[in-house]
């Protein structure tokens, strides 16, 4: 999958050697396996354990273990705003994200290809906000959409905005926010197909098909759907469970409460843990029934 | 592209640069704001906060922790990923397919699941919550991070070049650190860098599991109610350009190597 | 040395024998190699030939340890080392592909195999053979700084420098230019000669196989077709195969219809053609015999009977080619076919042309009599291995061992 591009090394050369078994294999292993196991198979069970449980009949607040799946129900019943939102959001996001991400990653790696420089410079700018935290870079865009700030006064002399409405704190700004956070995500996995994009399939293109339009639909597409399968994939989860964006704090407000806000309130706040619990393994089983349909129908198995 | 398409397209990009740089120009604006309390307002140009970075209460301490996390974390995934790499591309066993979906399973995770689980899992175990367990936890994550980079690097090692390490009297550990390592050090430092920025600039998965510690995001994000100190922004801004750097340094080194190499052709 | 260590004990002081017995090596789906017995003296050169896929390299890495044969076992000078590790053994090889490391030096590379043994002076011994492949002054470089003949010259370098009881060289030479060619095999004879080591040289360039080698094996689909030395195997080819792989060869078939105790003759279409009994693998039924074209003199006229010689005629030149020192002629014989001629320019008179009526004759001590028969379609012996349900039930096969472990 072309989460490589973060490494930026080159797609394979030679044919693999041939696997053989070896007790290396296992000592190679284990550690990784172990930790994976324990640091994160057993969560999950702690999670489907935690997700069944009860409020203990004794003391307030403590919960004990039960058969209770009345918890996923009950959480649906009372987030399912929350939860058609997330997909939506994430969607929303993930779509605006590749109308950015697409022709940027296009640049960089077929438009740039003759600057070798100018192409490892534009590279940096767009890995560049990783280097910044994340929630600086909201933050800035809080401030830079706050009544204060400059779109708010540009668009109010213009008159498009009313006095005193704000753009934080809307749907527009969540999958705004969203949507920046999550574009290196889309135009890495892109770049790293295109740049390895053999420059003769196009002329060969515009040789047998004529306009570039054609070229680009029977040609370009094709080519590159594995980077638009991982780039849709590596935006779309992380922007479905994230809960920065749409927080009070940063360019949310209550009516734009994702499922990840509901799940960090009930667990770090309202300390209602089965049904934080609930919650995260439904949403985890929406990304994975999402995530298994999409690789089906992209026909590409082998994700790693 | 021709003609008109080919200029779209650059205007186009050189839009979304602007778009993507925006807020890394107001953040690095912001560590010169002259502010007193909250850093919101633009009020003057100042040195003062880059000198004075760690008079800001706690910020340093935040970024100390971030930075031994990030180290560790790194240290342990990019160390239990390579071998599975290893493992993965060249031996054949059992559960293999198996194994791949244990390591794809996590990057198919929404960071709040896997944060919430940890943080269940370490509630249940009674472990106290601090850096020791944010550093568990950012392992976790990194680790299939590795693990897809450094394969990627071990699949396109050229198997001959083994294979005259072997003829040429090596042992087979000899042939692991005189030969494969080597070779895969590219793809390692690739993953430990890639290993680092994730678990640097991690806020959900450690929100879950810090407990009292403090790191830089999350003190961005109790801070952020109460007004940013233009001292963050010094330490990000700072962060960013040494980042920055030291790519930039990489790129052109890799660039002049490039031409020294065409010249001796 | 003892099996388990690493051979540190200085250069090999001379070459070791090679034996192969019974050697199998079988891919999943695919017989690359098939109960081969070689036998290669202490000492001796010895070149493999062979088409493309047939399994040269296959057999190199066997030798080497690089791959474990299915059956059968290896002995190097005596011992048998089938169940040594490749980095145990006494021999080093010379890639196809160079597999030069290209995270080191030019040095660093040729001094790789003497650190690994513990030899002291390994970085004054690296710089002696690169100067032995002219190659010294780029010693500090790094292989991809090299072009593609030079990086072969530097594999070729690091390999001799260990001076191993058995070099195993697969097409070292195939990217060089001819007048570097030639230089190196003439150094690389040398080395063998100096040392007395033992080379199994694999190489497409049969002149290079037949000048340098002192023992020629002709390789066709993992089997050894005949070996022996270069000018035996030239005169006296035992196969169609060899005959028409190792130079050109004119081959007729036909019915032997008498036999004295000194030749055979056979019936090849109405023309009679004599054979040495002790020439010809066969000696009765339907055989193949065969003449190679430079032994085949043309005649404007028919030739005065000769009980040393065969002819035929009257036929007809279709093609002439003029290469310098040589012309060859295409003649065709109504009912026997076309037949290849090879004429020495030696005077200008003796030019034929196209069109014009020939007759044919050559010595009937130069003509050859083969095991097998020229035109009947070689007998495939992986055929059932290509079958696509060989492979299914190879496949499943595979399938089923994984399940049962899992
Ligand atoms: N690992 C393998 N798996 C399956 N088949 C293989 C493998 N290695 C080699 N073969 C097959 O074995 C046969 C012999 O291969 P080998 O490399 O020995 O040929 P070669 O004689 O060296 O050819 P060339 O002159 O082209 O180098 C080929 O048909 C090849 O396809
Ligand atoms: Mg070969």
């Amino acid at each position: 999958m072309a989460f490589t591009a973060f490494a930026g090394t080159a797609t394979a050369v030679a044919e693999p050697a041939p696997r053989r078994r070896s007790p290396i294999a296992l000592l190679l292993l284990l550690p990784g396996i172990f930790y994976l196991i324990l640091f994160f198979v057993t969560p999950l069970i702690s999670l489907v354990i935690t997700s069944l449980q009860a409020p203990d009949p004794l003391i307030f607040g403590q919960y004990v273990n039960a058969f209770n799946w009345q918890n996923y129900v009950a959480v649906l019943e009372q987030y399912w705003p929350q939860a058609i939102r997330s997909a939506g959001y994430a969607a929303l996001a993930t779509l605006f994200a590749l109308l950015i991400g697409f022709p940027l990653a296009y640049f960089i790696g077929i438009t740039l290809r003759p600057f070798p420089l100018l192409q490892s410079l534009a590279l940096v700018l767009v890995i560049a906000p990783f280097f910044i935290s994340f929630l600086l870079r909201t933050l800035a865009w809080k401030q830079i959409f706050s009544v204060e700030g400059p779109v708010a006064g540009i668009l109010s002399s213009l008159g498009a905005l009313p006095p005193g409405v704000s753009i934080t704190g809307t749907t527009f700004s969540v999958v705004f926010g969203l949507t920046y956070n999550f574009i290196p995500f889309m135009v890495l996995p892109i770049y790293a197909t295109l740049v390895s994009l053999d420059l003769r399939l196009l002329e060969a293109g515009n040789d047998l098909y004529g306009s570039p339009a054609t070229t680009f639909r029977t040609v370009t597409l094709p080519l590159s759907a594995a980077g638009v399968m991982s780039g849709t994939l590596l935006t779309f989860i992380p922007a479905a469970g994230d809960y920065i964006n749409a927080s009070r704090e940063f360019l949310g407000a209550t009516d734009t409460t994702m499922i990840g806000n509901v799940i960090e309130a009930n667990f770090l706040v309202l300390q209602n843990f089965p049904a934080a619990a609930a919650l995260s393994l439904i949403l985890m089983a929406f990304i994975l029934v999402l995530v298994a349909a999409y690789v089906k129908r992209s026909g590409t198995e082998d994700l790693l | 592209m021709k003609g008109f398409g080919k200029y779209a397209i650059w205007a186009y990009s050189i839009m979304a640069f602007v778009f993507l740089l925006i807020p890394i120009a107001y953040t690095v604006a912001f560590s010169f704001n002259d502010s007193r309390r909250t850093n919101i307002i633009w009020s003057g140009f100042t040195l003062e906060n880059w000198l004075t970075v760690c008079e800001a209460q706690g910020v340093c301490e935040a970024f100390g922790n971030s930075l031994l996390i990030g180290v560790a974390a790194t240290i342990l995934a990019t160390t239990l990923g390579t071998m599975i790499a290893i493992a993965l591309v060249r031996y054949r066993f059992r559960f293999r397919n198996a194994t791949t979906l244990l390591i794809f399973l996590p990057m198919a995770t929404p960071e709040v699941v896997l944060g919430a689980g940890l943080a269940a899992q370490f509630l249940q175990a009674g472990v106290p919550k601090g850096i020791g367990t944010v550093i568990l936890a950012h392992t976790l994550f990194c680790l299939s991070f590795v693990v897809v980079t450094v394969r990627s690097r071990v699949v396109s090692l050229n198997p001959a070049l083994e294979e005259a390490g072997r003829d040429l009297y090596a042992s087979p550990v000899q042939v692991f650190w005189r030969i494969t390592f080597p070779m895969l050090l590219p793809g390692i430092v690739a993953a430990a860098l890639l290993s680092f920025a994730l678990s640097f600039d991690d806020f959900i998965i450690t929100n879950f599991n810090r407990g009292a510690d403090v790191t830089f995001p999350s003190y961005i994000y109790t801070a952020a109610a109460r007004g940013i100190p233009a001292e963050a922004n010094v330490i990000a801004s700072a962060v960013f350009f040494l980042a920055i750097a030291l790519v930039l340094i990489a790129q052109l080194s890799a660039a002049a190597r490039r031409r020294q190499l065409a010249k001796a052709a | 040395m003892t099996n388990n260590e690493v051979p540190k004990s200085g250069f090999a002081e001379a070459g070791a024998d090679l034996e192969l017995v019974g050697i199998t090596k079988r891919f999943p789906g695919f017989t690359a190699i098939e109960e081969l017995d070689l036998t290669i003296p202490a000492g001796s050169f010895f070149a493999l030939l062979g088409p493309s896929g047939c399994g040269k390299t296959t057999t190199l890495r066997l030798i080497a340890g690089l791959e474990e044969p299915t059956a059968g076992r290896i002995l190097i000078g005596g011992k048998d080392v089938t169940a040594t590790k490749a980095y145990q053994r006494p021999v080093n090889t010379v890639f196809q592909s160079y597999a030069l490391f290209p995270h080191m030096t030019i040095l660093q590379n040729v001094a790789f195999g003497l650190k690994r043994r513990g030899i002291t002076n390994a970085d004054a011994l690296a710089h002696e053979a690169l100067q032995l492949v002219e190659l010294d002054h780029v010693a500090g470089r790094k292989p991809t700084q090299l072009s593609g003949g030079q990086q072969q010259r530097v594999a070729l370098a690091r390999a001799v420098v260990n001076r191993p009881a058995l070099l195993l060289l697969d097409e070292p030479l195939g990217a060089l230019d001819l007048k570097l060619r030639r230089q190196m095999q003439v150094e690389l004879k040398d080395i063998q000669s100096e040392v007395g080591l033992t080379f199994l040289h694999v190489t497409h360039d049969q002149e290079e196989a037949m000048t340098m080698a002192d023992t020629v094996a002709v390789m066709n689909k993992g089997r050894i077709e005949q070996m022996g030395p270069p000018q035996e195997l030239y005169e006296l080819p035992h196969t169609a195969f060899v005959a028409k792989f190792l130079g050109q060869s004119n081959l007729f078939t036909g019915d032997v219809v008498s036999t004295s105790s000194r030749t055979l003759v056979i019936d090849a279409a109405g023309s009679k053609i004599e054979v040495p009994t002790a020439r010809a693998q066969r000696h009765n039924g339907r055989i193949t015999v065969g003449v190679r074209p430079e032994k085949v003199t043309l005649h404007d006229a028919a030739p005065v009977a000769d009980s040393g010689r065969n002819v035929i005629g009257p036929g007809r030149i279709t093609d002439v080619s003029f290469s310098g020192v040589s012309t060859q002629y295409e003649v065709t014989v109504p009912h026997v076919g076309a037949i290849t001629v090879f004429a020495q320019n030696t005077s200008i008179s003796t030019l034929h042309h196209d069109g014009d009526t020939v007759w044919l004759s050559w010595a009937i001590d130069h003509a050859f009599g083969l095991a097998d028969e020229a035109d009947a379609e070689p007998v495939s012996r992986f055929h059932a291995d290509l079958d696509t349900s060989m492979i299914a039930v190879q496949s499943r096969k595979d399938l089923e061992a994984e399940l049962e472990e899992a």
